[in-house]
This record gives C-alpha cells, structure tokens and sequence, in this order.
C-alpha cells in the first residue's frame, strides 16, 4: 500500500496547501463593496482541463491501487515472475510515437496550421492503434505459450494491468475519433484545438502510465 | 488572481431551455431535476433497505417465530441492507441529491458546469440500483457475503447467491463508481470554476464545504472499490488467484492457489472507511448551515470548521486499517492505524464544539429542522466517543465483531447522518417545492425517530459488552448470555418496527404538503445563502433569471449589531450594511 | 425547551442505563485485566465528554432560546477558546490512547514459553492440533486436506507424527499457563473467540495469524466464530475447558497423535458380524431399520457417522434427555461396544449390509420442501448425501420417519441439547428454524425424492 500512499499523500498535499493558501489569510465575516466583487473562478483556466485534472487523478488513484496490490500479492509464495515479451518494447515505442505525433498536432491547433491537422490526428491514431494490436500480439503470444490467467498471479496482474491501461486508451480514442470526424467535416482548427489539447496531455499521461507500468512489469 | 467577467465563464455552461415534459422532468439537464431524481431513487432503495432491517430485527427478537426467514434470507438481508444503505442511499443522497441540488444554487451558478454529463450520471445510477435490484431475483439469491464481501466466503460455496449474486453486486457497485465519477468531477468543477462574482472560497456556506470535500474523498476513494471489485469479479468468474487461496471448499479442494484474503481487505477498507467521511462530511456541513440559520448566529469558529473539514478529509485516507485490527494483518500496523485514529477525533471534536457553542448566545427557534440538527448533535457525539472505544486497538479487542460495532456504526453513520437528511429536506423544502411542511407532524416524526432510534442502539452497545456477536441469525443459549438480554433483543425489535413505522408521517406530510401545504415566501427562515435569494421559488431553470448574483459576505451574517433585521443576506455590499470590519471583531 | 428536557433525560438516563444495566462484560477468566482498566478509563474520559458536552447544549437551549425581540450575539470565532479545546481534546485522547499502545505491545509480544496451540477453522467447526512431546509441531498443507487427513498433515515431516489432533470443538488449556493460540483456516475467514478472554483474532485461509493469553480462571467457555464465514457461521461454536494441569494431562492423553490416527483401527467386519447380532434385534438382520420397533436403517450410513453417534451415546450427549424415550433405549445398547475395536468392527459390518431405499412414510409436498432443502444442502449436499468434511451425515435413502422424529428432536431441543454434544447443538441451530412440522414433512417429502 505505500505507494498507493505516497501518492495520496502527494495530492492530499497538494489539495489541501492549495485550499489552505486560499483560506488561511481570509476573514471571512469582511464583507466587500459593491465593487470589489472577485472573481468566482478558482483557477485561470477552462472548466474542461479541471475536469481532465480531476479525472487524471482518479486514473492515477486506480493505477496506483492496482500498482498496490500489484506489490503485496508479489511476496506471497506462490509468485513465479513473468518473462515480459519482448513485443513490449516495440509498442512502448508506438505509444511514444503517438504521443509525439499528438504533441506535434497540438502545435498546429494552436497555432492554427489547418492542414497539419488531418495528417496529424490520422497518425496520432494510428500509431495508437498499432499499440492496442501491438498489446493484443503480446498477449496471444502468451497466452500461445500456456500463461494463462489462472496459472499464475504474475501472469494475471499482467493481463489485468495491461487490459485496464488499454481501456483507458481505448476511451482516449472516442475523443480523438469525434475530434477526426470533425476535421474531417472541415471544422476549423479553433473548434477542436481545446479538445485536441486535452487529448495531447490524455495521451502523454498514458504514455507515462505505461511507463511505469512496464517498468514495474521489468522489475519485477 | 486574474480577474474574469461573468460572461467570460457563462459560455462554458451549455444551455438547453428545456420545453417538453420529457425533457423538463425525464431526460433533465437542469441540476435541481436532477438532484430529486437522484433524491428519489435513493430513497426507493433507502425503503428496501428499511424493510429488510426489519426482516432481520424480526428474527433476532422474535427467533424462528417468522419461518419465511431463514438463514439464507437472513445474511441476504444483511448484505444488501448494509449495501444499500452506505452506498446506493447514503452516498448517492447526499452528493448526487444534496450535492447536485445546493452546490450551484449556493455557489451562485446557472447549473452545473457539465449538464449533459450530469444527466448521464443520474441514468447510470438508476441503472447500477437496477442490476443491484436484479440480484434478488436470479437463482441463488442475492449475495450474502455480508456488505463487506469478503473472500473467500464472498465467492466460496457455502454463502448464498455466490454464483449470479455476487456478480451483479459487483456489477453494480463498478456501474455506480462510474455514475459517481460523472457527478462527481461536475461537482469539483462547478465549485471550483463556477461560482459567482465575489464568491470566493471561504465564503461558500459549509455545506457546500462537506460535499466539496466528500466529492474529492469519494473520487480518490471509490477506485480502490473498483480495483477490489474487478480483482473478485476475475478470480470468480476467470480462476485467477488474486484474493483466493488454497482452500477446501464444501470439502472439495479449490482450483485457486495462494491468494490473499487479507488484500482484498486493505484495498476495500482504502475505500470503506474515507466512504464514512463521504456520508459525514456533507452532513457537517449541511447540520452547520441549518443551525446557524435557526440560531440565528454565525456558525461559530468558520475557519477551524473550514480546516477540520480538510483535515478530516486528508485524515482519513490514513485510518482505514483500524477496521482491521484482529484480521490477521501484521499486528505492527495497530500501533500506527490506533494512533491516526484517535488524532482524527481531534478535528471531529472540534466541530462538535463549534456547533454546540453556535448554539451559544444564539437566538435559538427550535423548528423542526433545527429539532433534527439538535438530534444530530447528540446522537453524533454519542457515537463518535463509541469510535473511540474501537478506534484504539486493544479496546477492539473485545469488542470488534459484537453488537457494540454494530451499534456504534449505526448511531454514527446511519441515524446521525439519516437526522440530517431530514433536517436538510426539511429545511429546504420550502424552496424545492414552493410550499411549507406541517410543523406538527414534523415534530411527531423527530420525536419518534430521535427517541425511536437511541432506545435501539444505546441497549445494543450493551449486548456488545457481554460479548454477542453480530451477524448471527440466532444466539441459541450460550451461558454468557442472560434471558434477560434476549428480552432485550425483543425490545429492540419492537422499537426498531415502531421507528420504521414513523417513516410514514415523514411521507404523509411529503405529500399532504405538496398538495394542499401553504405557500412559501422565497426565504421563511430569513437564510443569507444565495439558494434563498432566487427570483422565482421554486427556481426555475437557469436559477437566476437574467442576472447572475453578486457576493460581498460570507454566508453567516446573522444579528449583526446595527443592523435592523438579523440576517443579511450575501448579496448586500459592505456600504449597505455593517460587516465583521465595523465591530472590531477580535481575530 | 421539551428538546433540551429530553436531551438532560437521555444524558441522565443513559448515566443510569450504564450503572444499572446487567448487560456488561463477562467475569474476565485470562490474563487481560489490562484491557479492562483501559476500557475504564476510555469510559471515564468519553463519559465525562458525553455528559459535559451535552448539558451545556441542554443548557444553552435552555437559555438561548427565541424570545420576543431577543438577538443572537455576533461572535464570528475565538481563537482562544478553540486553542484551549484543541489542547484538552488531545491531553484527553492521548490518555486513552497511551495506555492502549502499551497494551497493544504486550498482546503483539508473545512471552517467551508460552505453550503453542494450534485452532484450526473449516465451515463450521472448530478442530485443534497441539505439538505433542517434542513440542514442535509438523509441516501442515492445505493441499493436502481430505477426508482421511482433516488437518492436512505433511506425512513427509517426522514432526507431525506426534503431534496431538483434537478432532472435538472442546480444547483444554491448563490454567495460568501461557498460550500462543496458532489459527490457521481451511476454507474462509472464521474468528476464534472467547468473550471471557476479551482477545480474539480471525483465522486465514493461506496463512496462520496468532494471538496469545494466560487462561487464570477454572471452567468452561464457549468459542464463537466472530468472522462471518457462510450461512451456518453462527452455529460454529465450540469450547474451551480451562482446567488444573492434571486434568489437562489426562484429557491431552486421550487424544490420538497424528501417527496413532493413521494407524488407526481398521474395523473387521466378520468379527463385527457377530456383535451387530444384538443390533440386529431392532435395527433388522439387514440394517433396514423397522418402524414398529422405532429402530431407523443404518445400512447405508456413512461409517465416521455411526461411530460418533455411538461414542455420543456411550459418553451421554445422546440419549439422556428424558423426552428422548428411544435415544435413551439406545444409549445402553451402544454402552455393550466396550472399546474402539468392538465400534470399528461393528461399523465396518454394518457398512457390508445392503443398501436397500425404505418405503416412504411421510406425505408433504416436494416442491415447497426443496425450498427449505436449499439451506440443508450447504451441509447434507445437494443430493442429500451426506459430507464428512461438513460433518453432515446421509439424509436421501434413509428412514424418513426417523428424520422426521430427529427434527423434532432437535427442534424442541431433545436432541443437540447437552453442552459438549457440539454437532448436536449445531443442527440444533438450524432444527430450530423448522417450526412447524408441515415444513419439516415438506423438507422429507423433498428428500424422499433425491
């Protein structure tokens, strides 16, 4: 459970020093002029990237659950680790291009750059689709050698860790395929760059998940 | 901080000027629809739940006298009764209820920030309460794992409804987390993006506060329910070997190897026990806000009620092992968990004498929401001292797994919260609906709920003391056990039916209101929050008409001195009226 | 004013429930006295906040409540007032909490020789294992639980041969020795414990948790299970005689080591032939049962079942009850089998008997009776076939007449009502459910038909 602790520790940090910034200096019973009204908003930015904030953490706060019990059930007995394919690596290679290439597509949003946009969401999906069927690969492969669910933990956290990631980017893609639809119907860049954005953050996060996924996978 | 006008942000929240029925009342995007759909439905399930504590008060007064109750049925009721409650009413009432009806009308807001989504999370809801529902029909029964499901048992032949049972538990409980997830980063967005000129954080009401903070405990916390429920749902229906051991199971020898039980327990307890914080936090907040409206006086000590919120809240993701103190998990972590526990009541005390001392010097009108916000009170120190008893290891020691758990977790987590679910519908009734409720028989249903439900638990504590376990269909005659306390099983029957039965005032005076109740003004208890200060009561959609409010004070400027009335309401600016500036108060 | 009425009341009435209340904690019979002195001083400290702080709400209601053109006092917040209550809020939780990790210390620290014990939980019995002489105990497997070896002993591990199996839900302790209880689950959580001892801990499948105690005072306690573990948990009883270490030696003597039980007697039928002679009297040359002389079939009985049903009647928890006037015809029938030997030979005839279906006698309807099965099949099986791991015995085939009788039996509690027949008291649990004798010919009818 540590980690999954370190963790909440970190947000629980940050939550609650951000809300005591606000409200430690404040006394409350001043009332204010009729002119001096603040603003409602707490933070400078669209309601959308709070809410992909807030649902990034509670994508972290499952992945580190699973990474939780990931560790505890590695020291009973019964463990025999996994020889990771090495398929892996390949496709940690397509996430990385994906990320990039949506990095890349984001630029051109913002920067308004129309035509860099249709070939750029058409490989950024690409290279993620090539992932998803790279972790398929990887996993017939196993399954093909008898690592089966139920022969052992190590093998099922494989297929679990894996799964609940690719899931993760599988509901990733809904939002790219509404943005490509949209380009495709020759909308302009303004109305899908915020959406492009938060998918460009989406997907480096889930690279990064991955990473440490794999990383734990290799280590262990 | 950057200065944003208010049309900067009104843009973001989409509009649907509802027209037809169905989408005025079914397909709703508007939030305060969507709070009474959500209010609705918890409490359809909150009388299933109801109906089957009685079914098994029945057999634990009157043993084997009601033959339709057999064991089987018995740990069925348990299960879902517990289930029910915490969760699917519980949770649901006072976030997707409560929640979804305050936070914008409190914060100044035409609707939450996302209202498609919000609609999307009410329909996802029904639909978990719906397979929930389902599991009591399919063959085998519901689960009756007890509301912990723990395994091996949960899913081991020798329970009931281990095959379809515990998987449409499961189901369900992983097609809620997602329905609360939608609601939930609306709520975290809407107080946080969308509340009105001059609303800054420390002068949203309390209640908005508790939901606030419960909403953030339940994202962070709800994960680890999913994580446990799919590791379950996998070792069941797929063999994998998460949580299940080797075993003999009905005498046969089980396909699982080497398992751990005791995770399951660590990941459903990082879950369970900031799920308690989840129903309590809202209920402090909104029992702060009714009793300083009916005292008449600023809740006492905001800022520490604020910070004890927060720190409650962060406290409470580093407790939850105390629930597992004789589970056989390395007895080590007791020193640690015993410790963090009892530092949590620290907070938790804190609010309690601020509410109490709220009341201090106030001006008090003992209306019935204030009855039920006083009941709060009492019955909420009552088991939050019970807490301690088992918060502090080697005291759980003779009492984990009797009836003092039983009671304990019941005055705190189900009447205390339960009163003030009442004080707030009561409260707000006026406004939801237009009309008043019936005083007298609001004062019959508090009496007879206050006094109902403390004559069931305080006696039940006492059985835990001579050691009777909980979750037994029947004592038989063990020798510690006196005839006396099995007269007293029965008397707790007779006053749980009779408290059962009192529910029914609450629903007569719901509906004799609603037809025929006298008309509300916009603000009958002289409130200053922004929900009171709506142009049309009820509000319609949009809340505001054509413009949005504006905040120059705090929610709890009640009996200001040099000021006519006792309460001025947020909107009026510091030139208008005095404020805290002009008495010199001390800080 | 009638609130803060009531709210003095309750404060007052439950000080009163508290002091007058005969419900509170067992006489203590172990070594914990500790946990009792911090339970004291957790209620003195709660106590005094319980009845301080809701007087004074009492009392400002009292005070503060509406009158005409009165007005509350404006009082935003007080810093030292919530310092001063922050400090005390801790001195008080640091005085309950201090004493209770010093405790907690001691229960986690097992004091050096301490005797070990090991409980051993399956659904829904108690069985135990101590080491024997060399004081160690053997390799156990969960693998290798079955039939023929209930504790899962590792035969490879010459440990185990003389480790003492305790096959009863009864375990003695000697008195004012210190116990490391082991527990140790076949099959789900289950939870050992004794409400006079105060300490109890859960017992997992996969691993072995532990706990310890010094029992100080002579007698007999009931075990229950606290942890729920499936639709019987709360017939999952058992005990523990606390008892002078002569007693203690002579009850450990009794039982058979590991190494005895797999040599155990195997029965000869062609000796039991000739003493099942004075069973053939009532029970029928061919074990069939016969009505007239109330004597039920045993031909087709699992064996393991009719040997504890005789030792039942040779020690006196069955037959003795004097509304059980068959059973106590019975009890000195059973006395005739003198030692192991005779019961084993007996047995293993008995079990060469044919196995022929009896008519049925009871009329009741099968369908609503298979409702009522579904809760027996946890145990009997599905097909009422009796499992010895449960140790539920064969229903299906059998004398229906006589289950009809021994369900009476156990539900008015003539049968399963002496203290130490623990199976008995088991089904005695359950038997009471069957109140109405429709149900029980319904449940018979069902299983005439499996």
């Amino acid at each position: 459970m540590t980690i999954t602790l370190i963790f909440l520790a970190a947000i629980m940090a940050t939550v609650i020093g951000w809300l005591l910034k606000q409200t430690l200096n404040t006394q409350p019973w001043m009332a204010s002029a009729a002119d001096d009204a603040v603003s409602g908003r707490s933070l400078d930015t669209h309601s959308k990237t709070i809410a992909l904030t807030t649902f990034l953490a509670v994508a972290t706060s499952l992945f580190a659950l699973f990474i939780s019990a990931y560790t505890m059930r590695m020291h009973m007995a019964d463990w025999s680790p996994l020889t990771e394919p090495n398929m892996l690596w390949i496709n940690t290679g397509l996430l990385v291009l994906a990320s990039i290439a949506y990095q890349l597509t984001r630029n051109a949003a913002v920067a308004a750059k129309q035509s860099f946009l249709k070939p750029g969401l058409a490989i950024s999906g690409l290279f993620t689709l090539l992932f998803l069927g790279g972790q398929l690969l990887a996993w017939q492969g196993l399954y093909a050698s008898g690592h089966y669910m139920t022969s052992n933990p190590a093998n099922a956290f494989f297929y679990l860790l894996t799964a609940v990631h690719g899931l993760h980017i599988l509901g990733g893609l809904y939002v790219w395929a509404r943005s490509t639809i949209k380009v495709w119907t020759g909308a302009e860049a303004d109305s899908v760059r915020l959406s492009i954005e938060l998918c460009t953050v989406y997907w480096h996060y889930l690279l990064l998940v991955w990473l440490v996924l794999f990383g734990l996978l290799l280590s262990t | 901080m950057a200065y944003v006008a208010i049309a900067d942000r009104d843009h973001e929240i989409e509009h649907h000027d509802p027209d037809t029925f169905i989408t005025k009342y079914i397909w709703s995007q508007d939030h305060k629809v969507i709070a009474i759909q959500y209010s609705l439905i918890a409490i359809f399930v909150g009388l299933i739940a109801l109906g089957l504590s009685v079914m098994m008060r029945l057999q634990l007064g009157f043993p084997n006298d009601f033959s339709f109750i057999t064991p089987e049925h018995y740990y069925q009721f348990v299960t879902m009764h517990g289930m029910i409650m915490v969760i699917y009413l519980l949770t649901a009432l006072f976030l997707g209820g409560f929640g979804n009806y305050l936070i914008p009308l409190m914060c100044g807001s035409r609707d939450m920030v996302f209202p498609y989504m919000n609609m999307l999370s009410v329909w996802v809801y029904l639909l978990s309460v719906i397979i929930l529902l389902a599991s009591f029909f399919v063959p085998g029964g519901s689960t009756g794992a007890g509301w912990t499901l723990y395994p091996p048992q949960a899913i081991a032949a020798g329970t009931p409804g281990v095959d379809w049972g515990i998987l449409l538990m499961l189901l369900s409980l992983a097609v809620f987390i997602v329905a609360f997830t939608m609601g939930g980063l609306n709520y975290v967005t809407t107080v946080l993006q969308a509340r009105c000129k001059g609303m800054t954080l420390m002068r949203m009401p309390l209640s908005v506060w508790g939901i606030f903070t419960a909403t953030v405990l339940g994202l962070l916390a709800f994960p680890a329910l999913l994580v446990s429920a799919i590791m379950m749902i996998l070792d069941k229906t797929v063999m994998s070997s998460f949580f299940m051991p080797a075993a003999l199971i009905a005498g046969e020898q089980s396909s699982h190897t080497g398992g751990s039980p005791v995770l399951f327990q660590h990941l459903f307890w990082f879950f369970g026990h900031p799920e308690v914080y989840i129903v309590a936090l809202p209920a402090f907040g909104i029992v702060s806000d009714v009793l300083a409206t009916h005292a008449r006086k600023n809740i006492f000590g905001y800022r520490m009620m604020v910070w004890a919120i927060l720190a409650i809240g962060g406290l409470s993701f580093i407790v939850w092992a105390h629930h597992m103190y004789v589970s056989g998990m390395n007895p080590y972590f007791g020193f640690f968990f015993a410790t963090t526990t009892l530092i949590i009541a620290v907070p938790t005390a804190l609010k309690v004498y601020n509410w109490v001392l709220t009341l201090w010097q106030g001006n008090i009108h003992l209306r019935v929401p204030m009855l039920f916000a006083i009941g709060f009170i009492f019955t909420f120190i009552h088991g939050g001292l019970t807490g301690i008893f088992l918060g502090n290891v080697v005291v759980d020691l003779p009492l984990s797994d009797t009836y003092f758990v039983v009671a304990h977790f019941h005055m705190v987590m189900g009447v205390s919260p339960v009163l003030v679910v009442f004080a707030a519908i009561y409260h707000w009734f006026p406004k939801i609906t237009g009309k008043m409720f019936d005083e007298r028989l609001g004062r019959w249903h508090f009496w007879l709920t206050f006094l109902g439900t403390y004559s069931i638990y305080l006696p039940m504590h006492y059985l835990g003391f001579l050691g009777v376990p909980r979750r037994y269909f029947a004592m038989g005659d063990p020798s510690f056990m006196p005839e006396s306390a099995h007269s007293l099983n029965t008397a707790i029957t007779v006053s749980a039916i009779i408290v059962a039965m009192t529910q029914i005032l609450f629903f007569v005076n719901i509906i004799k209101s609603l037809r025929s109740g006298e008309k509300a003004g916009p603000n009958p208890w002289g409130a200053t929050s922004l929900e009171w200060l709506t142009p049309d009561t009820p509000p319609k959609h949009g809340n505001w008409g054509h413009h949005l409010p504006e905040v120059h004070r705090w929610a709890y400027d009640y009996s200001v001195p040099g000021y006519p009335d006792d309460f001025i309401p947020q909107t009026v600016p510091a030139d208008k009226a005095p404020s805290g500036r002009d008495h010199g108060v001390k800080h | 004013m009638p609130l803060a009425v009531v709210l003095i009341l309750l404060v007052v009435g439950s000080l009163v429930f508290h002091f007058l209340s005969p419900w509170t904690f067992t006489p203590l019979a172990s070594n914990w006295s500790q946990i009792d002195d911090t339970i004291d001083i957790t209620f003195w400290v709660t106590g005094f906040v319980f009845v301080a702080v809701n007087i004074f709400m009492a009392y400002a209601i009292i005070k503060y409540r509406a009158k005409k053109g009165g007005r509350a006092v404006y009082d935003p917040e007080n810093k030292k007032l919530e310092l001063w209550l922050t400090v005390f809020t801790t001195i008080g939780v640091a005085a309950m909490l201090a004493p209770g990790l010093f405790v907690w210390a001691k229960f986690v620290n097992v004091p050096d020789g301490a005797t070990e014990v090991e409980a051993l939980g399956q659904q829904w019995h108690w069985s135990y294992r101590l080491p024997g002489e060399d004081g160690k105990f053997g390799n156990v497997n969960a693998r290798l639980i079955g039939a023929d070896n209930p504790f899962g002993m590792d035969p490879a591990d010459p440990l185990g041969l003389d480790d003492v199996l305790v096959s009863s839900a009864e375990l003695h302790l000697p008195v004012d020795v210190p116990v490391k209880m082991l527990l140790r689950s076949k099959d789900v959580l289950h939870n050992f414990t004794v409400a006079q001892f105060r300490v109890k801990m859960d017992l997992v499948p996969g691993m072995e948790t532990y706990m310890w105690l010094t029992p100080t005072e002579i007698g007999t306690y009931e075990v229950l299970c606290e942890e729920l573990c499936g639709i019987a948990h709360f017939a999952m009883r058992g005990a523990v005689v606390v008892e002078s270490q002569a007693d203690y030696e002579k009850w450990l003597a009794s039982n058979p080591t590991w190494a005895e039980t797999q040599a155990g007697v195997q029965g000869n039928a062609a000796v039991g032939a000739a003493q099942y002679a004075v069973c053939a009297a009532c029970h029928g040359q061919q074990g069939e049962g016969l009505l007239a002389l109330n004597a039920p079939k045993i031909a087709g009985q699992s064996g393991w079942y009719l040997k504890n049903q005789i030792h039942a009647y040779k020690d006196g928890l069955r037959g003795v009850h004097e509304d059980d006037i068959y059973g106590r015809q019975m009890a000195p029938m059973a006395n005739i089998l003198a030692s192991d030997e005779a019961i084993s030979n007996v047995v293993a005839h008995i079990q060469t008997l044919p196995d022929k279906a009896p008519p049925a006698t009871i009329e009741g309807n099968p369908q609503a009776g298979a409702k009522t099965y579904a809760v027996c099949a946890y145990c009997h099986g599905g097909n009422g076939q009796g499992i010895q791991a449960m140790n539920a015995p064969r229903l299906a085939g059998m004398t229906d007449w006589y289950l009809a009788r021994q369900l009476n039996n156990f539900r008015d509690g003539v049968r399963g009502a002496h203290r130490r027949d623990y199976y008995g008291l088991q089904m005695g649990l359950i038997g009471a459910t069957l109140k109405d004798d429709q149900k029980i010919n319904d449940v018979i009818a069902y299983i005439n038909t499996l």
